[in-house]
């Protein structure tokens, strides 16, 4: 057999075009004839558009189009979402105005300086309508989403709580709230629009998902899907806001049109606050009750988020509550409130980012009400098998989680007293938190080809958002071609490709690397047989039992010496490649189980006393995620999740005036996320687990469960070094004084 | 951005003289200026580049040290005259912005960098300060980060400057060049509270030039110390900070300097914590009330309150850790 590729930590294979800016991403990509467009952001939240004053913006040198709702073309798809990443856009329809931010101009120009200075003359006059933004005060409105398709329903019920309740022991009953959040990858959203004629265009965009944008585009302007091709070589992370097509793809596709031109669209910095989607604001009831020895015997869960006035989308908080321990009774529902705000969208580890925090807050002060170790308590109510779907697990190595993290952390120097560690002048804290994410497969395509020099060239639609998608692909490829890694080319980012699924949901290793690996052993199997059966050769007259790949050589098992290149197989066969596509659906074992990643976090905190400032000071995190593909580009995935969740437990908020309704935290020295400075050394533990049933290649997805439980680990240590609970995330120093 | 000129001056007296004319803006490591044209705050018709002008030596100036305005933030911090002499002044600098910023940075620049008041920044809301008479939307919007001292019904925008914070301490006087010839402006006279005129912050006259700063010899600079607080551990601008000085002898405090950061409409100089200081014992309940007469008037509002309690904290620790450090 050869050498695995497949869980070594190789260096990424686009790393040297990284590091040396040779990587293009979307807005850099070479367009002859390119005109910049520029969005002209809405400044009320709530109203209608009285006048819109474009002549000072037209006399601008360069200015090639201005595009107002008063003469774009109509795109009747704009508000009709089909697919549950889609989203309702603005795009000039009409003038209203829903949120801040939101389009009402488009400037094209020859140059970006001139459509950015000719955007800032056009003047718009509303009638401005009273907005409202503040969550709190609008919960008595609150209404129930309808289920997504496929997905989990928003109310469920299983047992009595009621009445385990009556008879509980210990009981905690609490409100946690977390803010908005803004997702803020370092590439901020890029789109290149070029209409070829009236019926084809190219995209290249900054994107999560090129076959829903295609879709999405497709349908909405009523081209032909096979007309419409999306490019994306490089994304600069996405986290969930690159799901999705957002108004600026539209209003490239439209300028380009309108204009004749390819027409290139970044946003700045202050529109990634606008109209990109967002975490939303949730507000979480829990109620946790155990008896005595700390089982758990009811958790009720009741989730509140907040939503546009002209989308759905609801943050699946309560979700992990349903399935995280074996509890008996347990109730949950989600509710959305409407407010004046732009839409929100899927953000890292959607529901369970914000919904673990309550989760696992809660069960923190449950074990101070029982006297017990937050540990043993979650040992205590582990769940052997999934309570919610009732399934056996396909594998869950939870336990060894806890156990391997809580020895390297040192769990057991916790003195169980909150306020009872010090160093020096400082307050310290441990703290704990269970980790958990859905294991997901799409269907997925992708296609193999050895050519006649003994390289290979696999191919998948799919996009690298920045995770390692390239690297673990070709690793995934040689492996499976049985050639070594040099020698494999993989690529992506081209709805020319085999289709693929969405980079989203923790699932493009699994949906995207079962296809390309029986894409490669199919061509395998093929060159085997070519040797066995076709043209003389040394192998010729064997089964194809008795083959072997190495390295792009094909050798006897029995005989060593025999063996046949596969460059030599194809020559010999008149053949420039060999290549076989696969359609990849979901692996049927997954019906008959649940599929989940586990991890768990132990963090220390340090606080200052007089100020209240809480420094993380160490991290252990524990994982078992299935089979590592990649140890290195698995790690930063895992400390790329922890570190949000530090932001999201200490730093990150989007706020809003509340008379207004409008963002004022919109640029980064405002929307304040962890600097180097208060990011730890992390020690990541990856504990070996084997899944049979989850996926062809037995991995379960790294990208999102970094982040999940990092938020109440935080403060559950700040509790512990302080004694004071903080329920409302971030935990900045105001509430710790 | 709006289109502009661009020009760079080699002498002193070209520059001033470009000064006058209308719509000129100076430019110095532009890291305020730039920042503030993109967002469309600053909207010059001509940007003259200062950075030719012999200004950026740091130098000895008697017992003391003459600093250009062109010095970098970073040169000024680690410079052997500063941080030895004034450590507050070194210290301060480098709790400041990020090491990238600090090499662009000039000293000048620093006294003259703009409020960090969202609103201000936002060309599209009201704000007396940006357009006199537009409203001030901090006074009941979203003010975590303004201002609780030196605060008008006009404005509560926050001075954001950590160096102007130990300048103040160290009783530094700015130097400043204009049509009329030189002028000496002492710290405590350079920064102005808004009152019902936002938008003037300083006693810099149109055209102006500051040419350097000197920072004296006193008995206090060496014992001196700067405390900042702030949302993270680096790279933030201060909630609260302070610079504090002390000379003390023969276990009693002689002379005192108390100034505040982060949470006044100008480096604030805290008198009231000073007297508390000085004629007593350099004792924890001494610097209690110091802390606490710093911040005996302040003005708080929905998202600040918070900036009472941790300037009065503020003020303590600096204390505490300096004689604790001597
Ligand atoms: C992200 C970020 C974080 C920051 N964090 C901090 C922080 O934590 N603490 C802190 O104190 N500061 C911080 N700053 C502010 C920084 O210190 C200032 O922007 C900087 O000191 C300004 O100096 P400059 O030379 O770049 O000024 P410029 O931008 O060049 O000029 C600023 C103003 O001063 C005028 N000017 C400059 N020099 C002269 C002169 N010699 N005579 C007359 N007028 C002059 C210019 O016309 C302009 O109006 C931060 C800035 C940024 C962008
Ligand atoms: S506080 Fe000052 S700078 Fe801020 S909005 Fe009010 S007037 Fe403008």
């Amino acid at each position: 057999m050869t050498a695995s590729s497949v869980g070594k930590p190789l260096d990424r294979v686009d790393g040297r075009l990284k590091v040396t800016g040779t990587a293009t991403f979307s807005a850099e990509v070479a367009v002859a004839n390119v005109a910049h467009a520029v969005i002209v952001g809405a400044t009320i939240s709530k109203g209608k558009i009285t006048a819109l004053d474009v002549g000072e913006a037209q006399r601008v040198p360069g200015v090639v189009a201005v595009l107002t709702h008063l003469n774009a073309a109509k795109v009747p798809g704009a508000d009709k979402p089909t697919e549950m990443t889609d989203k309702v856009v603005q795009v000039l329809q009409n003038d209203a105005v829903l949120y801040d931010g939101q389009p009402i101009a488009l400037v094209v120009a020859d140059t970006l300086e001139h459509a950015s200075h000719a955007a800032s003359l056009v003047k718009a006059t509303y009638a401005a309508e009273a907005a409202i933004c503040e969550m709190d005060k609008e919960i008595g409105a609150g209404f129930a989403p309808k289920a997504a398709p496929g997905r989990p329903p928003p109310d469920s019920n299983r047992g009595d709580i009621d009445a385990a309740l009556a008879t509980a022991f210990a009981r905690v009953d609490a409100t946690y709230t977390t803010p908005c959040e803004n997702h803020n990858p370092l590439e901020m959203h890029a789109t290149i629009a070029v209409f070829q004629g009236e019926d084809h265009l190219t995209l290249y965009d900054a994107t999560q998902g090129i076959f829903g944008l295609r879709k999405r585009i497709s349908k909405a302007f009523d081209l032909k899907p096979e007309n419409v091709r999306v490019i994306s070589h490089f994304v600069g992370g996405g986290f969930g806001s690159k799901g999705s097509a957002w108004s600026h793809v539209f209003l490239a596709a439209m300028a380009s049109r309108a204009t004749g031109r390819a027409v290139k669209l970044s946003i700045t910095r202050q529109q990634m606050f606008a109209f990109v989607g967002y975490r939303p604001q949730t507000i979480q009831q829990v109620t946790a009750a155990a008896s005595k020895d700390g089982t758990l015997v009811a958790l009720r869960h009741e989730v509140t988020s907040a939503t546009s006035r002209f989308d759905t989308f609801a943050e699946p908080s309560a979700n992990v509550t349903r399935m995280l321990y074996a509890c008996p009774n347990v109730k949950t529902s989600h509710r959305l409130v409407r407010l004046d705000v732009a839409t929100p969208t899927f953000t890292r580890a959607p529901g369970e980012a914000s919904g673990s925090f309550a989760l696992e807050s809660a069960l923190d002060e449950l074990s101070y009400s029982l006297k017990m170790d937050p540990l043993a308590l979650r040992l205590k109510n582990y769940a052997e098998t999934d309570p919610d779907e009732k399934k056996p697990f396909s594998s869950k190595t939870l336990r060894d989680c806890y156990t391997q993290g809580a020895a390297k952390f040192g769990w057991s120097k916790r003195k169980p007293e909150p306020r009872s560690m010090r160093d020096g002048n400082w307050l310290v804290g441990f703290g704990m938190a269970t980790a958990t994410y859905p294991s997901r497969q799409s269907a997925a395509s992708a296609l193999a080809r050895v050519k006649k020099d003994g390289s290979a060239q696999v191919l998948a639609g799919s996009q690298d958002i920045g995770t390692g998608t390239y690297t673990i692909m070709t690793q995934i490829a040689a492996d499976a071609l049985g050639m070594s890694v040099e020698r494999v080319h993989f690529d992506l980012g081209d709805t020319t490709f085999p289709e693929t699924p969405v980079s989203g949901g923790s699932q493009t290793a699994s949906s995207v690397g079962s296809a390309v690996k029986r894409a490669g052993m199919a061509v395998r199997t093929k060159l085997i047989d070519l040797a066995v059966k076709g043209k003389g050769g040394p192998l010729n007259g064997m089964s194809a039992e008795q083959v072997d790949a190495e390295a792009g050589v094909l050798v006897s098992k029995q005989d060593r010496t025999k063996s046949d290149s596969y460059e030599a197989v194809l020559a010999r066969n008149g053949l420039d490649q060999i290549e076989e596509k696969i359609d990849e659906k979901e692996k049927a074992e997954r019906k008959d189980h649940s599929t989940h990643a586990f991890g768990a976090h132990f963090i220390e905190v340090k606080v200052d006393p007089d100020f209240g400032e809480v420094r993380v000071s160490r991290v252990v995190s524990a994982f078992a995620a299935g089979k590592i593909l990649n140890r290195k580009t698995a790690r930063s995935q895992f400390i790329g999740g922890i570190v949000w969740g530090l932001g999201l437990a200490l730093h990150e908020h989007t706020e809003r005036d509340p008379r207004t309704s409008r963002v004022v935290t919109k640029d980064l020295a405002d929307y304040h996320v962890p600097v180097h400075a208060d990011v730890p050394d992390m020690d990541i533990v990856m504990v070996d687990e084997v899944d049979p049933y989850v996926n062809e290649i037995g991995a379960k997805g790294v990208g999102e469960i970094g982040i999940v439980g990092v938020g109440a680990a935080i403060a559950n240590a700040v509790y512990h070094a302080t004694g004071k609970r903080v329920r409302s995330l971030p935990i900045t120093l105001d509430k710790l004084l | 951005m709006k289109p502009f000129a661009y020009s760079r001056e080699t002498g002193l007296d070209h520059a001033l003289a470009r000064g006058k004319e209308d719509g000129v803006r100076y430019l110095a490591g532009g890291t305020t200026l730039i920042d503030l044209m993109r967002l469309g705050v600053e909207e010059p018709s001509t940007v003259v580049d200062l950075r030719a002008l012999p200004l950026r030596d740091i130098k000895a100036d008697g017992d003391g040290v003459q600093i250009g305005a062109l010095a970098t933030n970073t040169e000024v911090a680690y410079h052997p005259l500063i941080a030895k002499a004034y450590p507050v002044l070194s210290e301060a600098l480098l709790s400041g912005a990020s090491p990238q910023l600090r090499n662009m940075a000039s000293v000048g620049g620093n006294l003259l960098q703009r409020t960090r008041c969202s609103y201000f920044r936002d060309p599209s809301s009201p704000c007396n300060k940006r357009m006199a008479g537009s409203g001030c939307p901090a006074l009941d919007g979203y003010n975590r980060s303004n201002a609780i001292l030196g605060v008008s019904s006009s404005c509560i925008a926050t001075h954001p400057s950590d160096m102007a914070v130990a300048l103040l301490a160290l009783d530094a006087v700015v130097h400043v060049r204009g049509g009329g010839g030189e002028r000496a402006v002492p710290m405590g006279d350079f920064h102005v509270a808004p009152g019902s005129t936002p938008a003037v912050e300083t006693a810099l006259q149109k055209g102006e030039i500051i040419t350097h700063v000197t920072v004296p010899a006193s008995p206090f600079a060496q014992r001196s110390h700067y405390v900042k607080v702030r949302d993270r551990a680096s790279y933030a601008f201060a909630l609260s900070s302070a610079a504090v000085a002390l000379d003390v002898s023969g276990g009693v405090v002689k002379s005192a300097r108390v100034v505040l950061g982060g949470v006044a409409t100008k480096p604030w100089r805290a008198t009231e914590a000073e007297a508390e200081l000085v004629g007593k014992p350099p004792t924890s309940m001494s610097f209690d009330a110091a802390g606490a007469a710093a911040v005996r008037g302040a003005v708080p509002r929905t998202h600040n309150a918070f900036k009472v309690e941790l300037a009065k904290r503020t003020v303590a620790r600096a204390l505490r850790d300096l004689v604790g450090k001597a």
